[in-house]
């Protein structure tokens, strides 16, 4: 969980905040009532999601509950781990290979 | 229209005439027909002429008889011809046939006060030897631009700051607390300038210097306090409103066309632009030129619209069509005469549009500015409309849904979910009891481009905001006027003359010695559209409703009716080929470079490089990160145009510049 966390910030503070000011974002602070993000950076938001964590975010899913906070984004990410994991944990159970799951479950 | 300059020595000093000369030099691009200078013992005007009514005759500085009082004048008086007859039957004598004696003649009836008579677009200076004064004044809106700067002993004023700084006695220093106010609102708040110890003479006001004190005045301030107080005076009246509204416009383009030299007019495909065409069209015997900006990204270009108008109209038209290389190339020139660091590249096609303008040989374009702000076409009116809608019952299910009406133009507010569009236009606690709620969500996004300042700059940037310096000059009455008056008030005080008339306006044009006029300026529009109610200016989220009711007996429809689109120009494409990740141009890279970041103070070096890196390559750019290349890039080039290299960037204008008469007092 920390790495994610971890992760989520550096995206953050990097990209939005350019290195700056980043040690002063709590965990439940909202990126827009902060001014962190506008419109344009939830839709980069989305990508980096995508891209590092292997994760597909749906329509329904591009929610303030579920992207406003460092501490929804990293609840989001492993709820979405958690039902990736256990497709991937009964698709492996039909091929008997466990490393997948291992891999979708080491970020938690 | 022209440029001018001036000294005056409050020690009594004798002016120096090259001096002078050095100063209207820089700004000889306003003037390029002639250039005269006037020199008495402490006082000395210079003029830089661009001759458009009476050609022969309106030399300047100009004189009475016995040259007790001198003028030298940048602007048009419209009404010159009835002021010009007025005071022939009050017994006055006329040498010359221009609008430049008119002032100077009126001074003399009516003193300081004559200013009220006038409709035009003005700055000017008054040299009263008698009276030992020295009488400055600018028009009402703020169509033509007048600086001044008081160093000891000395009393300095130009059409352009770099005027101002070619004096030796003038320090060139960024004023850090304007850099605050234009990280924040995009314009500084007058009198304040990018510039230390330089003031702007802010619109509606005079100045006078007598006995060595500086005294500024308002003489005429916007009034919407008439403003909603009586949607209902109007019901069943509106084609009666609207008739007047036209009859007003029609003679506001009418006095426009006065000029001794032939006038074209812009078209940018929108409403404004199309109807004051048509109306030269119908009304005029004016033989009609237009000029429009295209642009080869689609997302920005109007060009289909403007090819009906071209067509319905019959105009002989002309086009520049402007590639991304085109609006960085151009960038540097554009700072030099915006004097100021800006949020926006839009100004770059206006720079590029006035040397077409230019090289067809005219001089004077009307143009459609100003009908947004005064007759309430802007989208962030309507995003106030809604938001104090919603505000006042933020538990509503179904107010909450026209926030899917706003910017339709853009992509990335239309994708996202209610849920997301209701954060992003949320209504704070105290937001709706704010004097400044409509523009509050602009200016809180623009001041999140301060995380760049350096720490230096930070540090001496203790106010967390300009708001409250803002708020003691609105009117006194404001607070108590309707909201979308308000919103209206902040718009056409502030960001009109600020920006608009200012880095899109007076200063690309000149640059290339073009006038712009602006019939929906006129003080008698103006004044006549600040009586109308909300409801004829924004009908339930249907804007500019009046003028649309006056223009559908000259437009055709689908002109009226099309969605309207805010005039932009590429931002971060100007400047970087994001499918290369490469600089477009050497300066880009050259500024924005960790070494010249940090060597000019303002801003971090490493969040502008993490902010590089981020945007070379990306297609689609936040409207934040694209304001904060265009800001840091825009004031790098104003520190190295203005107080790096500015003897290496005056020499250069000045090459050219040669003074064809002296008078002397």
């Amino acid at each position: 969980m920390k790495l994610i966390q971890q992760r989520l910030r550096t995206f953050i503070t990097d990209n939005f905040l350019f290195g700056q000011d980043g040690a002063e974002l709590l965990g439940d602070d909202s990126l827009i009532e902060k001014g962190v993000i506008d419109s344009t950076g939830v839709l980069q938001l989305i990508s980096f999601l995508e891209r590092e964590f292997n994760i597909k975010v749906e329509d329904e899913e591009v929610a303030p509950q579920n992207l406003d906070s460092i501490d929804c984004l990293t609840a989001f990410v492993q709820r979405k781990h958690a039902i990736t994991g256990a497709a991937i944990a009964r698709e492996n159970q039909r091929c008997a290979s466990p490393v997948a799951v291992i891999a979708g479950v080491e970020e938690q | 229209m022209c440029g001018m300059c001036g000294i005056l020595n409050l020690d009594n000093r004798a002016v120096d005439r090259d001096l002078l000369g050095r100063m209207l030099g820089t700004i000889r691009h306003r003037g390029p027909d002639e250039c005269g200078l006037y020199v008495t013992e402490k006082a000395g005007l210079g003029h830089a002429r661009l001759s458009i009514i009476d050609l022969s005759g309106g030399r300047q500085p100009m004189h009475n008889e016995d040259r007790s009082v001198s003028l030298t004048f940048n602007g048009e008086v419209f009404n010159y011809i009835e002021l010009r007859e007025d005071l022939i039957r009050k017994g006055r004598r006329f040498a010359t046939s221009s609008d430049t004696e008119v002032i100077l003649r009126l001074y003399e009836e009516e003193g300081e006060e004559c200013v009220q008579r006038l409709n035009g677009q003005w700055a000017f200076a008054i040299w009263d030897k008698k009276e030992d004064k020295l009488f400055l004044s600018r028009d009402r809106l703020g169509v033509r631009p007048l600086f001044y700067a008081s160093t000891g002993q000395r009393f300095l004023f130009a059409s352009e700051i770099k005027a101002i700084l070619a004096h030796p006695a003038v320090s060139r220093q960024l004023d850090l607390s304007a850099l605050d106010q234009i990280f924040t609102f995009w314009h500084t708040l007058p009198p304040h300038t990018a510039f230390k110890g330089i003031l702007e003479l802010p619109p509606g006001h005079s100045l006078k210097v007598k006995g060595g004190n500086v005294k500024v005045w308002s003489y005429w301030r916007l009034d919407l306090s008439r403003t909603g107080t009586s949607p209902y005076d109007v019901l069943g009246r509106e084609q009666e409103y609207a008739d007047r509204l036209g009859g007003l416009l029609i003679d506001s383009t009418r006095i426009r066309l006065r000029a001794d030299v032939p006038v074209g007019a812009y078209l940018s495909g929108g409403l404004d632009s199309s109807l004051i065409t048509a109306i030269v069209k119908k009304f005029t015997n004016n033989p009609l030129k237009t000029f429009s900006v295209a642009f080869h990204d689609s997302e920005f270009d109007e060009s289909r619209y403007q090819k009906q108008m071209v067509s319905h109209l019959d105009t002989d038209h002309h086009e520049i069509r402007c590639s991304y290389d085109d609006v960085g190339r151009v960038f540097p020139d554009v700072v030099w005469h915006a004097e100021k660091p800006l949020l926006r590249t839009a100004p770059a096609p206006m720079y590029l549009l006035s040397k077409l303008v230019r090289d067809s040989g005219f001089k004077v374009v009307l143009t459609g500015e100003g009908s947004d702000e005064i007759l309430g076409g802007y989208d962030i009116f309507k995003e106030a409309k809604i938001r104090s809608f919603w505000g006042v019952r933020p538990d509503s299910k179904l107010r909450p849904l026209l926030l899917r009406r706003l910017y339709p133009y853009m992509q990335d507010i239309q994708s996202q979910s209610e849920a997301y569009l209701k954060m992003f236009f949320r209504v704070g606690p105290q937001d709706l009891s704010s004097p400044l709620f409509s523009h509050l969500p602009r200016w809180e996004m623009t001041a999140k481009l301060k995380l760049f300042f350096s720490d230096a700059v930070k540090s001496e940037l203790q106010d967390p905001t300009p708001y409250a310096e803002l708020e003691d000059q609105l009117p006194a009455a404001y607070r108590a006027w309707d909201s979308f008056a308000r919103a209206q008030y902040l718009e056409a005080a502030y960001l009109l003359p600020g920006y608009i008339l200012s880095s899109q306006g007076d200063r690309v044009a000149m640059a290339h010695a073009v006038e712009g006029r602006f019939p929906f300026l006129d003080y008698r529009v103006v004044e006549f559209a600040s009586t109308l109610p909300p409801s004829l200016k924004m009908r339930g989220l249907n804007e500019k409703h009046l003028l649309k009711r006056f223009a559908s007996s000259l437009l055709p429809e689908s002109v009226i009716r099309r969605p309207k689109q805010p005039y932009r120009a590429p931002e971060v494409k100007s400047f970087f080929d994001c499918d290369k990740g490469a600089f477009r141009h050497d300066y880009v890279d050259e500024l924005l470079s960790p070494d010249r970041v940090r060597e000019y103070g303002v801003f971090n070096p490493a969040a502008v490089q993490m902010l590089v890196a981020k945007v070379r390559r990306l297609q689609a750019t936040s409207v934040r990160d694209g304001m904060a290349i265009v800001g840091i890039l825009s004031t790098q080039l104003l520190i190295h145009q203005f107080i790096k290299n500015f003897q290496i960037r005056t020499d250069h204008e000045a090459d050219s510049t040669e003074v064809a008469y002296v008078h002397h007092g």
